[in-house]
Protein backbone atom coordinates (compact mmCIF):
# COMPACT_ATOMS: atom_id res chain seq x y z
CA UNK A 1 0.00 0.00 0.00
CA UNK A 2 1.20 3.33 -0.85
CA UNK A 3 2.16 5.70 2.08
CA UNK A 4 -0.59 8.59 0.92
CA UNK A 5 -2.98 9.91 4.11
CA UNK A 6 -5.97 8.99 4.23
CA UNK A 7 -9.31 9.71 6.62
CA UNK A 8 -12.52 9.09 6.22
CA UNK A 9 -14.67 12.35 5.42
CA UNK A 10 -17.46 11.36 6.97
CA UNK A 11 -18.05 12.52 10.15
CA UNK A 12 -19.90 10.91 13.36
CA UNK A 13 -23.49 10.36 13.51
CA UNK A 14 -23.67 13.19 16.20
CA UNK A 15 -23.02 15.98 13.91
CA UNK A 16 -25.55 16.70 11.66
CA UNK A 17 -25.16 16.47 7.92
CA UNK A 18 -26.98 18.75 5.28
CA UNK A 19 -27.30 18.28 1.64
CA UNK A 20 -25.88 21.01 -0.51
CA UNK A 21 -29.48 21.97 -1.29
CA UNK A 22 -31.21 22.22 2.23
CA UNK A 23 -30.51 25.62 2.02
CA UNK A 24 -32.32 26.04 -1.36
CA UNK A 25 -35.68 24.08 -0.12
CA UNK A 26 -35.79 26.51 2.54
CA UNK A 27 -35.69 29.80 0.54
CA UNK A 28 -37.21 28.54 -2.95
CA UNK A 29 -39.35 25.94 -1.64
CA UNK A 30 -39.64 22.11 -3.27
CA UNK A 31 -42.91 22.04 -5.73
CA UNK A 32 -44.98 19.50 -4.97
CA UNK A 33 -48.52 18.51 -7.09
CA UNK A 34 -50.37 16.74 -9.51
CA UNK A 35 -50.29 17.31 -13.28
CA UNK A 36 -46.38 18.07 -13.44
CA UNK A 37 -44.14 16.91 -16.60
CA UNK A 38 -41.02 17.52 -14.86
CA UNK A 39 -39.57 15.28 -11.79
CA UNK A 40 -36.43 16.55 -9.53
CA UNK A 41 -35.14 14.38 -7.17
CA UNK A 42 -31.32 15.36 -5.88
CA UNK A 43 -29.32 12.00 -4.82
CA UNK A 44 -27.43 13.85 -1.95
CA UNK A 45 -24.44 12.09 0.38
CA UNK A 46 -23.37 9.72 -2.19
CA UNK A 47 -19.66 8.65 -2.56
CA UNK A 48 -17.56 10.53 -4.77
CA UNK A 49 -14.24 9.39 -6.17
CA UNK A 50 -12.08 10.71 -8.79
CA UNK A 51 -9.79 8.15 -10.03
CA UNK A 52 -6.73 8.95 -12.03
CA UNK A 53 -3.91 6.60 -13.70
CA UNK A 54 -3.32 4.79 -16.79
CA UNK A 55 -6.07 2.86 -18.04
CA UNK A 56 -4.88 -0.53 -17.21
CA UNK A 57 -3.78 -0.43 -14.27
CA UNK A 58 -6.89 1.05 -12.83
CA UNK A 59 -9.49 -1.34 -15.04
CA UNK A 60 -7.79 -4.08 -13.18
CA UNK A 61 -8.31 -2.81 -9.88
CA UNK A 62 -11.73 -1.74 -10.22
CA UNK A 63 -12.91 -5.00 -11.74
CA UNK A 64 -11.40 -6.60 -8.78
CA UNK A 65 -12.80 -4.60 -6.36
CA UNK A 66 -16.00 -3.09 -7.61
CA UNK A 67 -16.79 -5.95 -10.13
CA UNK A 68 -17.14 -3.34 -12.94
CA UNK A 69 -14.74 -2.73 -15.80
CA UNK A 70 -13.64 0.76 -16.18
CA UNK A 71 -15.16 2.52 -19.39
CA UNK A 72 -11.94 3.06 -22.03
CA UNK A 73 -14.02 4.83 -24.63
CA UNK A 74 -14.99 8.67 -24.61
CA UNK A 75 -18.11 9.89 -23.16
CA UNK A 76 -18.93 6.29 -21.59
CA UNK A 77 -20.80 5.72 -18.37
CA UNK A 78 -21.11 2.01 -16.87
CA UNK A 79 -23.48 0.73 -14.11
CA UNK A 80 -22.75 -2.12 -12.26
CA UNK A 81 -25.97 -4.81 -11.93
CA UNK A 82 -27.72 -2.89 -8.89
CA UNK A 83 -27.44 0.35 -10.99
CA UNK A 84 -26.00 2.13 -7.44
CA UNK A 85 -22.17 2.46 -8.69
CA UNK A 86 -21.23 3.54 -11.97
CA UNK A 87 -17.94 4.97 -13.34
CA UNK A 88 -17.77 7.33 -15.87
CA UNK A 89 -15.27 8.33 -18.62
CA UNK A 90 -14.01 12.15 -17.72
CA UNK A 91 -10.74 12.24 -19.28
CA UNK A 92 -8.16 10.22 -21.09
CA UNK A 93 -6.77 9.27 -17.49
CA UNK A 94 -9.30 10.38 -15.43
CA UNK A 95 -12.88 8.25 -14.14
CA UNK A 96 -15.33 9.94 -11.53
CA UNK A 97 -16.82 6.80 -9.48
CA UNK A 98 -20.51 6.88 -8.07
CA UNK A 99 -21.48 4.86 -4.89
CA UNK A 100 -24.06 4.77 -2.61
CA UNK A 101 -22.66 7.02 0.63
CA UNK A 102 -20.78 5.88 3.32
CA UNK A 103 -19.27 3.10 0.75
CA UNK A 104 -16.06 5.47 -1.00
CA UNK A 105 -14.06 5.37 2.12
CA UNK A 106 -13.86 1.34 2.16
CA UNK A 107 -13.57 1.43 -1.29
CA UNK A 108 -10.65 3.82 -1.73
CA UNK A 109 -9.05 1.73 0.72
CA UNK A 110 -9.61 -1.10 -1.22
CA UNK A 111 -8.18 0.48 -4.18
CA UNK A 112 -5.04 1.82 -2.63
CA UNK A 113 -4.25 -1.72 -1.10
CA UNK A 114 -4.78 -3.04 -4.56
CA UNK A 115 -2.87 -0.58 -6.82
CA UNK A 116 0.09 -0.47 -4.16
CA UNK A 117 2.73 1.24 -5.79
CA UNK A 118 1.51 2.61 -9.22
CA UNK A 119 1.50 5.16 -10.33
CA UNK A 120 -2.33 6.72 -9.59
CA UNK A 121 -4.23 9.22 -8.00
CA UNK A 122 -7.85 8.83 -6.14
CA UNK A 123 -9.60 11.77 -4.58
CA UNK A 124 -12.63 11.77 -2.03
CA UNK A 125 -14.78 15.02 -4.15
CA UNK A 126 -18.02 13.77 -1.85
CA UNK A 127 -17.91 16.53 -0.31
CA UNK A 128 -17.30 18.81 -3.37
CA UNK A 129 -20.11 18.00 -5.68
CA UNK A 130 -24.30 16.43 -5.54
CA UNK A 131 -26.21 14.74 -8.09
CA UNK A 132 -29.82 15.88 -9.09
CA UNK A 133 -31.98 13.57 -11.13
CA UNK A 134 -34.16 15.28 -14.16
CA UNK A 135 -37.01 12.95 -15.18
CA UNK A 136 -40.48 13.30 -16.58
CA UNK A 137 -41.53 13.71 -20.48
CA UNK A 138 -40.47 17.76 -20.30
CA UNK A 139 -36.92 16.25 -19.26
CA UNK A 140 -35.33 16.50 -22.72
CA UNK A 141 -37.32 19.82 -23.54
CA UNK A 142 -35.59 21.39 -20.38
CA UNK A 143 -32.33 20.18 -21.66
CA UNK A 144 -32.56 21.16 -24.93
CA UNK A 145 -32.97 24.96 -23.49
CA UNK A 146 -30.67 24.89 -20.57
CA UNK A 147 -27.34 22.58 -22.46
CA UNK A 148 -25.15 23.67 -25.44
CA UNK A 149 -24.17 19.74 -26.05
CA UNK A 150 -26.87 18.21 -28.18
CA UNK A 151 -29.24 16.18 -26.16
CA UNK A 152 -31.12 14.25 -29.05
CA UNK A 153 -31.11 10.68 -28.22
CA UNK A 154 -29.19 9.94 -31.91
CA UNK A 155 -26.27 11.66 -30.35
CA UNK A 156 -26.93 10.76 -26.46
CA UNK A 157 -27.97 7.21 -26.18
CA UNK A 158 -28.22 6.21 -22.66
CA UNK A 159 -24.77 5.09 -20.90
CA UNK A 160 -23.45 8.58 -22.24
CA UNK A 161 -22.25 11.06 -19.90
CA UNK A 162 -20.03 14.64 -20.71
CA UNK A 163 -18.94 17.20 -18.92
CA UNK A 164 -20.50 20.68 -20.61
CA UNK A 165 -22.18 23.73 -19.78
CA UNK A 166 -25.44 23.58 -18.21
CA UNK A 167 -26.99 27.32 -17.74
CA UNK A 168 -23.45 28.85 -17.64
CA UNK A 169 -22.52 26.70 -14.84
CA UNK A 170 -19.48 23.38 -15.73
CA UNK A 171 -21.51 20.21 -14.80
CA UNK A 172 -21.75 16.87 -16.00
CA UNK A 173 -24.42 15.75 -17.64
CA UNK A 174 -25.10 11.72 -17.47
CA UNK A 175 -27.84 9.43 -18.71
CA UNK A 176 -28.24 6.55 -17.16
CA UNK A 177 -31.72 5.11 -18.29
CA UNK A 178 -33.93 5.96 -21.00
CA UNK A 179 -36.01 7.97 -18.83
CA UNK A 180 -33.88 9.61 -15.88
CA UNK A 181 -30.71 12.06 -16.71
CA UNK A 182 -28.35 13.06 -14.00
CA UNK A 183 -26.66 16.24 -13.10
CA UNK A 184 -23.03 15.97 -11.24
CA UNK A 185 -23.00 19.65 -9.88
CA UNK A 186 -20.41 21.84 -7.49
CA UNK A 187 -21.71 21.88 -4.12
CA UNK A 188 -21.30 25.78 -4.35
CA UNK A 189 -23.01 25.98 -7.54
CA UNK A 190 -25.97 23.82 -6.22
CA UNK A 191 -28.40 26.39 -5.10
CA UNK A 192 -27.84 28.35 -8.28
CA UNK A 193 -28.56 25.23 -10.60
CA UNK A 194 -31.74 23.84 -8.23
CA UNK A 195 -33.01 27.48 -8.86
CA UNK A 196 -32.20 27.55 -12.58
CA UNK A 197 -34.40 24.26 -12.75
CA UNK A 198 -37.30 25.25 -11.03
CA UNK A 199 -37.38 28.59 -13.49
CA UNK A 200 -36.84 26.48 -16.46
CA UNK A 201 -39.27 24.17 -15.52
CA UNK A 202 -41.80 25.92 -14.26
CA UNK A 203 -43.52 26.06 -17.46
CA UNK A 204 -44.07 22.10 -17.46
CA UNK A 205 -44.76 21.94 -13.87
CA UNK A 206 -41.92 20.68 -11.46
CA UNK A 207 -42.62 17.86 -8.55
CA UNK A 208 -39.45 17.93 -6.59
CA UNK A 209 -38.91 14.97 -4.30
CA UNK A 210 -37.57 14.80 -0.98
CA UNK B 1 -19.21 30.06 -33.53
CA UNK B 2 -16.20 27.44 -33.92
CA UNK B 3 -17.52 24.13 -33.53
CA UNK B 4 -14.10 22.66 -32.70
CA UNK B 5 -13.58 19.05 -33.06
CA UNK B 6 -11.90 17.73 -29.03
CA UNK B 7 -8.96 14.82 -30.32
CA UNK B 8 -9.43 13.44 -26.68
CA UNK B 9 -13.11 13.44 -26.55
CA UNK B 10 -13.41 12.00 -30.09
CA UNK B 11 -16.35 14.40 -31.17
CA UNK B 12 -16.91 17.99 -32.01
CA UNK B 13 -17.91 20.43 -29.00
CA UNK B 14 -18.76 24.06 -29.02
CA UNK B 15 -16.23 26.52 -28.73
CA UNK B 16 -17.75 27.67 -25.74
CA UNK B 17 -15.83 24.85 -23.82
CA UNK B 18 -12.93 25.80 -25.01
CA UNK B 19 -10.28 28.50 -24.40
CA UNK B 20 -7.41 29.82 -26.70
CA UNK B 21 -4.03 29.08 -25.10
CA UNK B 22 -1.87 30.89 -28.09
CA UNK B 23 0.56 29.50 -30.59
CA UNK B 24 1.49 26.18 -30.49
CA UNK B 25 4.87 24.04 -30.70
CA UNK B 26 7.18 26.84 -28.48
CA UNK B 27 10.16 24.81 -26.93
CA UNK B 28 11.75 25.89 -24.22
CA UNK B 29 15.33 26.59 -24.45
CA UNK B 30 17.39 23.84 -23.35
CA UNK B 31 20.07 26.07 -21.59
CA UNK B 32 18.16 29.14 -20.39
CA UNK B 33 21.13 30.39 -18.69
CA UNK B 34 23.06 30.11 -22.10
CA UNK B 35 20.78 32.08 -23.97
CA UNK B 36 21.45 35.57 -25.62
CA UNK B 37 19.07 38.29 -24.27
CA UNK B 38 17.52 38.16 -27.89
CA UNK B 39 16.57 34.35 -27.92
CA UNK B 40 15.69 34.66 -24.62
CA UNK B 41 13.21 37.51 -25.47
CA UNK B 42 12.27 35.79 -28.56
CA UNK B 43 11.47 32.55 -26.81
CA UNK B 44 9.17 34.59 -24.07
CA UNK B 45 7.45 37.51 -25.60
CA UNK B 46 7.48 37.14 -29.30
CA UNK B 47 4.86 35.08 -31.17
CA UNK B 48 4.04 34.66 -34.87
CA UNK B 49 1.25 36.74 -36.57
CA UNK B 50 1.24 34.90 -39.93
CA UNK B 51 -1.59 35.42 -42.47
CA UNK B 52 -2.67 32.10 -43.54
CA UNK B 53 -2.04 28.61 -41.00
CA UNK B 54 -1.58 29.18 -38.33
CA UNK B 55 -0.59 26.44 -35.85
CA UNK B 56 -2.44 27.29 -32.09
CA UNK B 57 -2.88 25.77 -28.89
CA UNK B 58 -6.61 24.96 -27.19
CA UNK B 59 -7.72 23.79 -24.10
CA UNK B 60 -10.62 21.64 -23.71
CA UNK B 61 -11.63 23.79 -20.22
CA UNK B 62 -14.82 22.67 -19.69
CA UNK B 63 -14.86 19.41 -21.00
CA UNK B 64 -11.97 16.74 -20.35
CA UNK B 65 -9.38 19.67 -19.56
CA UNK B 66 -6.80 18.38 -21.99
CA UNK B 67 -4.49 20.97 -24.56
CA UNK B 68 -4.39 19.90 -28.07
CA UNK B 69 -3.09 21.94 -31.14
CA UNK B 70 -5.77 23.04 -33.89
CA UNK B 71 -4.35 24.14 -37.23
CA UNK B 72 -6.42 27.65 -38.36
CA UNK B 73 -6.40 29.40 -41.41
CA UNK B 74 -5.59 33.02 -40.01
CA UNK B 75 -8.15 34.94 -42.70
CA UNK B 76 -10.96 32.46 -43.60
CA UNK B 77 -11.28 31.42 -40.01
CA UNK B 78 -11.23 27.81 -41.19
CA UNK B 79 -10.09 25.22 -38.53
CA UNK B 80 -8.05 22.87 -40.84
CA UNK B 81 -7.20 20.08 -38.44
CA UNK B 82 -6.80 19.27 -34.45
CA UNK B 83 -4.21 17.04 -32.96
CA UNK B 84 -3.08 15.44 -29.60
CA UNK B 85 0.28 17.14 -27.88
CA UNK B 86 2.89 15.93 -29.04
CA UNK B 87 1.87 15.39 -32.65
CA UNK B 88 2.90 17.09 -35.62
CA UNK B 89 0.49 19.12 -38.07
CA UNK B 90 -0.15 17.29 -41.38
CA UNK B 91 -1.35 20.62 -43.01
CA UNK B 92 1.37 23.36 -42.57
CA UNK B 93 1.91 26.81 -44.58
CA UNK B 94 4.48 25.15 -46.60
CA UNK B 95 2.35 22.22 -47.81
CA UNK B 96 -0.69 24.35 -47.91
CA UNK B 97 1.13 26.37 -50.70
CA UNK B 98 2.44 23.44 -52.58
CA UNK B 99 -1.19 21.82 -52.59
CA UNK B 100 -2.46 25.20 -53.54
CA UNK B 101 0.03 25.40 -56.63
CA UNK B 102 -0.43 21.56 -57.44
CA UNK B 103 -4.16 22.71 -57.71
CA UNK B 104 -3.66 25.65 -60.16
CA UNK B 105 -1.63 23.56 -62.34
CA UNK B 106 -4.08 20.59 -62.43
CA UNK B 107 -6.83 23.19 -63.45
CA UNK B 108 -4.46 24.75 -66.54
CA UNK B 109 -4.29 21.76 -66.91
CA UNK B 110 -7.87 20.63 -67.36
CA UNK B 111 -7.95 24.06 -69.82
CA UNK B 112 -5.47 22.66 -71.87
CA UNK B 113 -7.21 19.30 -72.04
Amino acid sequence: MSNAATFDTRTDTAIPVESPLAYSYRHSGAPRGSGYRLKLRERAMLGHLILRGGAIVLDEAVREVLGISLPGKPQALVHDASGERSIQWLSPDEWLVIVPGGEEFPLETKLREYLGDAHYAISDVSGGQTLLEVSGEAALELLMKTVIYDVHPSNFPVGKGVTTVFAKATTILRRPSEERWELVVRRSFADYCYRWLLDAGSEYGVNVEQ
Amino acid sequence: MFYIYCPYCGEHREEEEFHPKGQAHIERPKNPEECSDEEWGDYLFFRDNPRGVHHEMWVHAVGCRKFFNITRHTVSYEILETYKMGEQPSITAANQTQSREAAAVSHQEGVRA
